[in-house]
């Protein structure tokens, strides 16, 4: 809040009404409508709407297809994070114990976050498309059969590696800048009380990286829950028989090519309530980062 | 580095330089590809080796495009990419300043309930919403067209919460200062403020231009007119041709030049980029 | 040039707080006047109030005759220089100066001319063309006098401008300001809770504390006629002893000794005594009070003895040659003592 304001009757209305017109007409009057629709049913033509209460989500969670989604959506977000993070935390403490080469190693590391994910989706399926990839045929040196298109397994392993590959750049920096802001005097207190590396990592640096971590936790829920419909798209479609269909990619599926309105909305009310979940948490640590 | 133990020197370097192969080989592949002719991918195996087609297979794309599936020129779809991302770039800008403008540096009444309706926009990703807003998009006669492309993207709550943040930190003074030496509200933006925010809209602007150019999901949705085509969505067009072999090495091609311009932008502006990515988080 | 009246001006805010109480204050063209007091006495609202950045809630403002209590702050023909400066950190020295007279749609050559006069004033020319972060704190404090300058207005405020600033350079930067309010004659009020800066500076001094003015004067008026026991704490350094003492007929009993007062009072007392107006006597001298030592501190010209008389705190100062024992016996010099009322703190006489 600042102290002083200019005043003046018109203008504030008139700076901040191109934001609020494009928001109220994109984002708030589409999720109303999410909303209400979630609690309708259409006919067949489009003719008539009945009010049904929360029959679309009583049928939604009676539905073993919505609830083996969610299932998999949660093993989805879970693979792409770990694997994510873990690579990331890896190569951030190389490049903190590297000296001179760092800023190079950085730069080498950090631009896959810039390639579009449709596009990393494309790049993977290539790699490891089972008629002409790479990756099919090193694996069948060593006796396995690669076929995502038809064993689920192989294709939830394909759209976690695609989906955590361009994360892993945005996890780095976030560490690097991490690592940096703990004090070097913390370390090597620890290395005169006689704490060898690896203790040091476990008992030190670990400990005090927690907040980037938590953070970086809950960004790449949401990234792994949101923004990889396109890796999908690109790579399995949600199959092989919905062994890869997660939760944004359903809602996009039932809605536009099923053409389920009232269920599609009730989806999307469902993701928008994972999604205000999430934002709190975020919220609340960044209250919490301050004071750390 | 607190001790010297050249053994975990090395292994440093070891993950470091396996990390930086992980990230290089899926784009060295795909480079690979797009230098082959169409028949170097019929013994079986990817090409490991660059290929003699390159010049042809580039030309044609950016010329003529591939007419089997109805793709246009990449040329074009790049255009159209570029036009895409400045415009959410610029617009997202341009009104998530003038609105941290106006509920910063002024008291007015619903300004608390503007602000919160804009805060609420963080909690509405485009992919929840999806079916409704298209149907509003719909409506407004906006499907193929590059407002229909744009307009829907360029309200940001992460934009307007960066300049906020920004406003917050300069001191009130210079404001009292601009007044005394008699700048009214809209000097004082042009004058004072959009200057002194020059670093934080370049930073802001490396991301946005790479949120706008990697968008998949809503040109897929709004265009159906092949002229309004971006390239990060033609890709897949161009991969789902049914019923026969995918043309690798056009394809691949279509990728290198898809991820070329944004990955160039981190590249050169590594800087800004970072500050981008690390500001827009706060 | 201007003068400026303040006649009954007020400022409370939203909430019903008050902070600036009913002020009465003719200051005159050319004068160079400064308010003092501790932090939250409300002198720098009252310099904002005359500067036009904080509403006038009650009374009136006016410079050089012309109410400006609606007026907006480019109108009011003032300048002001900031504790942080508040210089425009994207512009050059020469932008930061030409800024306000630019707004003013001022002629280029006139601008010019005023920039250059100001910077040779407070030899800045050097680095007319650098940006405020490529300068020392001292050079940043010359600019944003030179802001204020070259706007030639009726008069400049300060807002405890040098108080981001080092010791010595303070007083360097004190006397230059000094010299140039003589040297233009502006109109000045000059915002510090720095006493011996305010005594430095001053034509006359306002003292304010919790948002009323204690005490209107002249830096030697304040210093020997303190209107209150706050003033007296306040002004004047190592501070005035101020103790409780029992009157009759005009002579304060303390310590052993009798200090004869200005007025004929009675009763309850606090008597106050600067360390520097007491000398120190042979023991059994005549009226003399006696001091229990309790350590010495070496000035180098003087020493500062610290001790209680009658268990409350004093110090005096005396000549560093001074011999020394457990006791003190001290005496006032003639007319050096202070009486209050020591229940409303008032000066008595």
């Amino acid at each position: 809040m600042k102290r002083i304001f200019f005043r003046n009757k018109f203008l504030p209305y008139l700076l901040i009404a191109p934001q609020m017109v494009v928001t109220i007409i994109f984002f708030l009057w589409p999720a109303g409508e999410a909303v209400l629709q979630s609690f309708q049913r259409e006919d067949a033509f489009g003719l008539h709407t009945t009010w049904v209460g929360l029959a679309n989500y009583r049928a939604l969670f009676q539905d073993p297809a919505y609830i083996y989604s969610l299932q998999v959506t949660v093993v989805f977000t879970i693979g792409v994070t770990a694997l994510a993070l873990i690579s990331a935390l890896l190569l951030a403490l190389a490049v903190d114990r590297t000296t001179k080469a760092g800023s190079t190693y950085t730069t080498l590391l950090v631009w896959p976050y810039a390639v579009a994910p449709a596009v990393v989706g494309v790049l993977w399926w290539f790699l490891f498309n089972p008629t002409i990839g790479l990756m099919p045929y090193l694996l069948s040196l060593v006796g396995y059969h690669w076929d995502h298109a038809l064993k689920g397994d192989d294709a939830m392993i394909l759209v976690i590696i695609s989906a955590a590959w361009p994360q892993v750049s945005y996890n780095f920096l976030f560490f690097v800048a991490g690592l940096k802001s703990i004090p070097a005097s913390m370390r090597e207190a620890a290395a005169i009380d006689g704490a060898g590396p690896v203790k040091r990592f476990f008992t030190i640096t670990l400990p005090l990286l927690s907040p980037t971590t938590f953070f970086l936790v809950v960004v790449n829920f949401v990234y792994a829950m949101f923004a990889t419909f396109p890796v999908i798209d690109a790579t399995t479609q949600g199959g092989p028989a919905d062994a890869t269909n997660i939760l944004v990619y359903k809602v996009y599926q039932d809605g536009f090519v099923g053409l389920n309105l009232g269920s599609s909305a009730a989806q999307s009310v469902v993701l928008l309530a994972i999604v205000i979940v999430l934002t709190v948490i975020q919220f609340r640590f960044i209250e919490r980062r301050i004071e750390y | 580095m607190v001790e010297n133990r050249p053994i975990l020197n090395i292994l440093a370097h070891l993950v470091l330089i396996l990390g930086v192969l992980v990230v290089a080989f899926p784009i060295y592949i795909a480079f690979i590809a797009s230098t082959h002719g169409p028949t170097d991918f019929l013994s079986g195996l990817i090409p490991l080796t660059p290929g003699h087609d390159t010049w042809h297979t580039y030309m044609t794309m950016l010329t003529t495009g591939m007419q089997t599936s109805g793709m246009p020129p990449l040329s074009l779809q790049m255009m159209n990419s570029l036009i895409m991302a400045l415009t959410i770039a610029i617009g997202k800008i341009s009104i998530s300043i003038i609105s941290a403008y106006a509920i910063v540096y002024f008291r007015f009444p619903f300004r608390n309930l503007a602000f919160w309706l804009i805060f609420i926009t963080l909690m509405l990703p485009v992919e929840v919403r999806i079916l409704p807003t298209y149907k509003v998009v719909a409506d407004l006669g906006m499907l193929d067209t590059y407002a229909g492309l744009t307009i829907p993207l360029i309200a940001s709550a992460t934009a307007t919460f960066l300049f906020r943040q920004v406003f917050l930190t300069i001191p009130d003074e210079l404001m009292e200062a601009a007044r005394i030496d008699g700048a009214g509200p809209m000097k004082f933006f042009w004058d004072i403020l959009l200057p002194m925010s020059r670093n934080n809209i370049a930073a802001l602007f490396v991301i946005l231009f790479i949120y706008g150019w990697n968008q998949y999901l809503w040109p897929l949705l709004i265009t159906t007119d092949a002229s309004h085509y971006t390239i990060v969505m033609g890709i897949k067009r161009m991969a789902d041709v049914a019923d026969s072999q995918p043309q690798w090495n056009y394809i691949m091609a279509t990728a290198i030049l898809a991820m070329l311009p944004p990955v160039l932008v981190v590249i050169f502006m590594q800087k800004l980029f970072v500050k981008g990515l690390i500001e827009t988080e706060k | 040039m201007a003068a400026i009246t303040l006649e009954a001006v007020g400022k409370s805010y939203a909430g019903g707080v008050k902070v600036v109480h009913s002020i009465d204050l003719a200051i005159e063209d050319g004068e160079f006047v400064v308010l003092v007091g501790p932090s939250g006495c409300g002198k720098s609202t009252l310099l904002r109030m005359v500067a036009g950045l904080e509403t006038v809630t009650e009374g009136q403002i006016s410079i050089g005759g012309r109410m400006v209590n609606e007026v907006e702050p480019a109108e009011r023909d003032i300048a002001m220089v900031f504790q942080n400066y508040a210089l425009y950190p994207h512009m050059t020295v020469r932008q930061n100066l030409a800024y306000g007279l630019k707004n003013r749609k001022m002629a280029k050559d006139e601008i010019t001319r005023r920039v250059d006069e100001a910077a040779q004033i407070l030899e800045i020319g050097a680095f007319l063309d650098r940006k405020p972060r490529a300068l020392s704190g001292g050079q940043r404090q010359r600019v944003a006098m030179g802001r204020a300058i070259v706007r030639e207005p009726a008069a400049f405020l300060f807002d405890e401008p040098l108080s981001n600033l080092d010791a010595k350079l303070r007083v360097q930067m004190r006397g230059e300001i000094k010299q140039l309010q003589a040297r233009l004659g502006t109109t000045s009020i000059y915002v510090t809770h720095d006493q011996l800066e305010a005594m430095t500076l001053a034509h006359r001094l306002v003292v304010l504390n919790g948002g009323r003015i204690e005490q209107v004067g002249t830096p030697l008026e304040v210093y020997r006629k303190p209107a209150s026991t706050f003033v007296a704490a306040f002004i004047g350094s190592p501070a005035m002893n101020l103790l409780e003492a029992r009157a009759e007929g005009g002579v304060a009993h303390v310590g052993g000794g009798r200090v004869p007062l200005e007025a004929a009072v009675s009763g309850t007392v606090t008597l106050g005594l600067r360390p520097e107006d007491v000398r120190p006597v042979d023991a059994g001298t005549d009226g003399a009070f006696v001091l229990k030592l309790a350590y010495v501190e070496e000035l180098g010209a003087q020493k500062l003895v610290h001790g209680t008389v009658e268990g409350h705190k004093f110090a005096c100062a005396l000549p560093s040659d001074a011999l020394l024992g457990d006791e003190l016996h001290l005496v006032p010099e003639p007319g050096a003592a202070h009486g209050f009322d020591a229940q409303s703190g008032k000066r008595l006489g």
